[in-house]
């Protein structure tokens, strides 16, 4: 089990209110994903939940029992730090065994789950060695294996692929999903990075300076943004955000299309061309286009424009997302 | 660019380094030299090297007048003593200030370590009186009490230092990993702070070892330890230069010795935390 209620939970640092108050609720089994910029509290809003930070009020609730003022220890629950926070000294074996060891767990137990947990992980051929020793990614699966023998109620990501490059972080994103759904234990996966957020997420919580700004499956977000805030930050490239009299003739007061929602060579918009890439499966345009301002324009396949080229291009039908005076969205 | 170092720099830096070294090693050397002179030889001007009369008498001559064993089994106790003392109060000190620190810790810092400041010569009538009425004086236990607090700014300094080097993440994952705190400081802390904890010891050993004014003014005979030992040589008699420095290296040697061997972790402690 591991289900995690938040109730109007908040966190102040001195005058600084870095929690104002959120609500959540987490179901056993989701994958969820914390999002937003950084210092929008996403990883303070984990170490609440781990119990590495005391709330200043409200509850955080685990499987219905109140854990609010639980040390960590008691929460049951694993944590894989950005930083990995191995412990240098021990073997891969001792790292991996250490909560077992803390839990009173017999030589011979902790032995067939470390095994068991590095055959999973392919860290077999790495136990006698340190940390030291290791490349960032197996260091990594260290840090996982260390967090699934203690077969916690939820896992806690705290942003655990930032320091992996590029491609090895593609990998270990696959191999945390496929972990998900092997032990489909909850996890709450704290990110800044929001192709990580839609691809892994069952449920993604947007925040933004300690608030949640919406919660919801990714394609959700991506669809029905509720606000200018959700609508900007998710979806890669952004979201093409205009105000003024294009958007009053909508009735809003600001519009916001999506790059790939844009069709080019027809539609009622005309700009220049100041950057085309082309990637061989998209093209990619920034366009200056006057008063819109600069729009960027994602064609799907090859479309034969270049640099200084005045294209006309206009929004696909359906696809404009209207946003009031107050930001929200107005569908 | 890329920095390139000279042969000729090198050259320069290397002989720098000897001339240094030699200067600050200088009066140790010739107290070691003079102390297998005769008194003569020894206070001869303009001062003898090599045309000396070279003799052991000096070191009989002390080991026959004075109790050497019991002067240096008193620096024995007193310093390591007083280190381990210190050790057990600066530990759990230095974690708190490292690791859950309040709004005052770094003013508390500040204080422990203004106290090393004041000149000791100020506290010495209190001293005294206090170690009088207390029967502490000349005793073992009250120099330990007292160089421990001499030192103990210096120690809880050293291993803050060191425990702030120690990422506060590791001890948040062995917390997370259902350990208490004693076992966060047993099986995470420590062993990381190893290397640490053994530097700060060595360092206030030599320290203790070398102290002077309070093991000289609190002590007459049962606990004076070889600083005392060094002293009791310059008599109203008159200054045997070639004894006291039999003396001096009688009580050095020890302590050189201990030093030489464990150069590498006491610079590894004099320079922790500059370099990353």
């Amino acid at each position: 089990m591991g289900q995690i209620t938040l109730k109007q939970v908040r966190k102040s640092f001195g005058d600084v209110h870095v929690i104002p108050g959120v609500d959540l609720d987490i179901l056993d089994g989701e994958f969820v994903v914390f999002v937003g910029p950084s210092g929008c509290g996403k990883s303070t809003l984990l170490r609440l939940i781990a119990g590495l930070e005391d709330t200043t009020s409200g509850i955080i609730a685990i499987d219905g029992k109140d854990a609010t003022s639980l040390p960590p220890a008691k929460r049951g629950l694993a944590m894989v730090f950005q930083s990995y926070a191995l412990y240098p000294h021990m073997t891969v074996r001792k790292n991996i065994a250490f909560p077992l060891k803390m839990a009173g767990m017999s030589e011979a137990d902790q032995a067939r789950k470390v095994d068991a947990a590095a055959k999973v992980l392919n860290l077999s051929s790495y136990l006698d060695r340190r940390p030291g020793q290791l490349s960032g990614g197996q260091r990594q699966r260290v840090a996982i294996g260390r967090a699934i023998v203690r077969e916690p109620a939820a896992f806690l990501f705290d942003e655990p692929l930032s320091n992996l490059d590029a491609s090895l972080r593609v990998t270990m994103r696959q191999e945390i999903t496929e972990l998900h759904q092997t032990l489909k234990t909850t996890m709450i996966y704290v990110t800044h990075d929001q192709v990580e957020a839609m691809t892994m997420a069952d449920k993604i919580v947007v925040l933004n300076a300690g608030r949640v700004e919406q919660v919801g499956s990714p394609l959700q977000l991506y669809n029905h943004p509720d606000n200018l805030f959700v609508a900007g930050f998710i979806g890669s490239p952004k979201m093409n955000l205009i105000a003024g009299a294009e958007a009053a003739q909508h009735g809003a007061t600001t519009i916001g299309v999506r790059p790939e929602h844009i069709e080019v060579g027809t539609g009622p918009w005309s700009g220049i061309v100041a950057l085309a890439e082309h990637l061989g499966s998209d093209t990619f345009l920034k366009v200056n286009a006057g008063d819109l301002g600069t729009m960027t324009v994602r064609a799907s396949g090859e479309v034969r424009v270049n640099y200084g080229d005045r294209i006309q291009f206009g929004p696909q039908a359906g696809k404009i997302h209207r946003f009031g005076p107050d930001g929200k969205n107005m569908a | 660019m890329a920095r390139t170092v000279t042969t000729q720099r090198k050259v320069a830096y290397t002989l720098a380094a000897w001339a240094v070294g030699l200067v600050i090693f200088f009066p140790v050397f010739w107290t070691i030299l003079t102390s297998f002179k005769t008194e003569a030889s020894a206070v001869a001007s303009p001062p003898e090297f090599l045309a000396a009369d070279w003799t052991l008498e000096n070191y009989a001559d002390v080991w026959s007048r004075s109790d050497y064993p019991r002067f240096f089994w008193n620096s024995v106790v007193i310093s390591i003593g007083s280190t381990l003392l210190g050790l057990a109060i600066a530990i759990p000190a230095a974690w708190s200030m490292a690791f859950a620190p309040g709004k005052r810790t770094k003013d508390l810092l500040m204080w422990m370590l203004s106290t090393k400041m004041m000149p000791a010569v100020g506290v010495l009538i209190p001293m005294y009186l206090l170690f009088q009425w207390t029967g502490l004086f000349d005793t073992r236990i009250g120099l330990i009490l007292a160089l421990m607090l001499m030192n103990l700014p210096i120690i809880v300094w050293m291993l803050y230092t060191y425990f702030k080097e120690i990422p506060a993440e590791i001890l948040e994952a062995a917390r997370m990993d259902g350990a208490s705190l004693r076992n966060e400081i047993i099986y995470v802390l420590t062993p990381m702070a190893i290397p640490g904890i053994a530097s700060t010891m060595l360092l206030n050993i030599i320290l203790a070892w070398n102290e002077a004014f309070w093991t000289i003014t609190l002590t007459t005979v049962d606990a004076a330890p070889l600083s005392a030992f060094i002293a009791s040589f310059s008599a109203p008699q008159g200054l045997f230069y070639a004894k006291l420095s039999a003396a001096s290296t009688m009580a050095i040697a020890p302590i050189l010795i201990v030093g030489w061997f464990s150069q590498k972790q006491l610079v590894r402690g004099l320079t922790f935390g500059a370099v990353k």
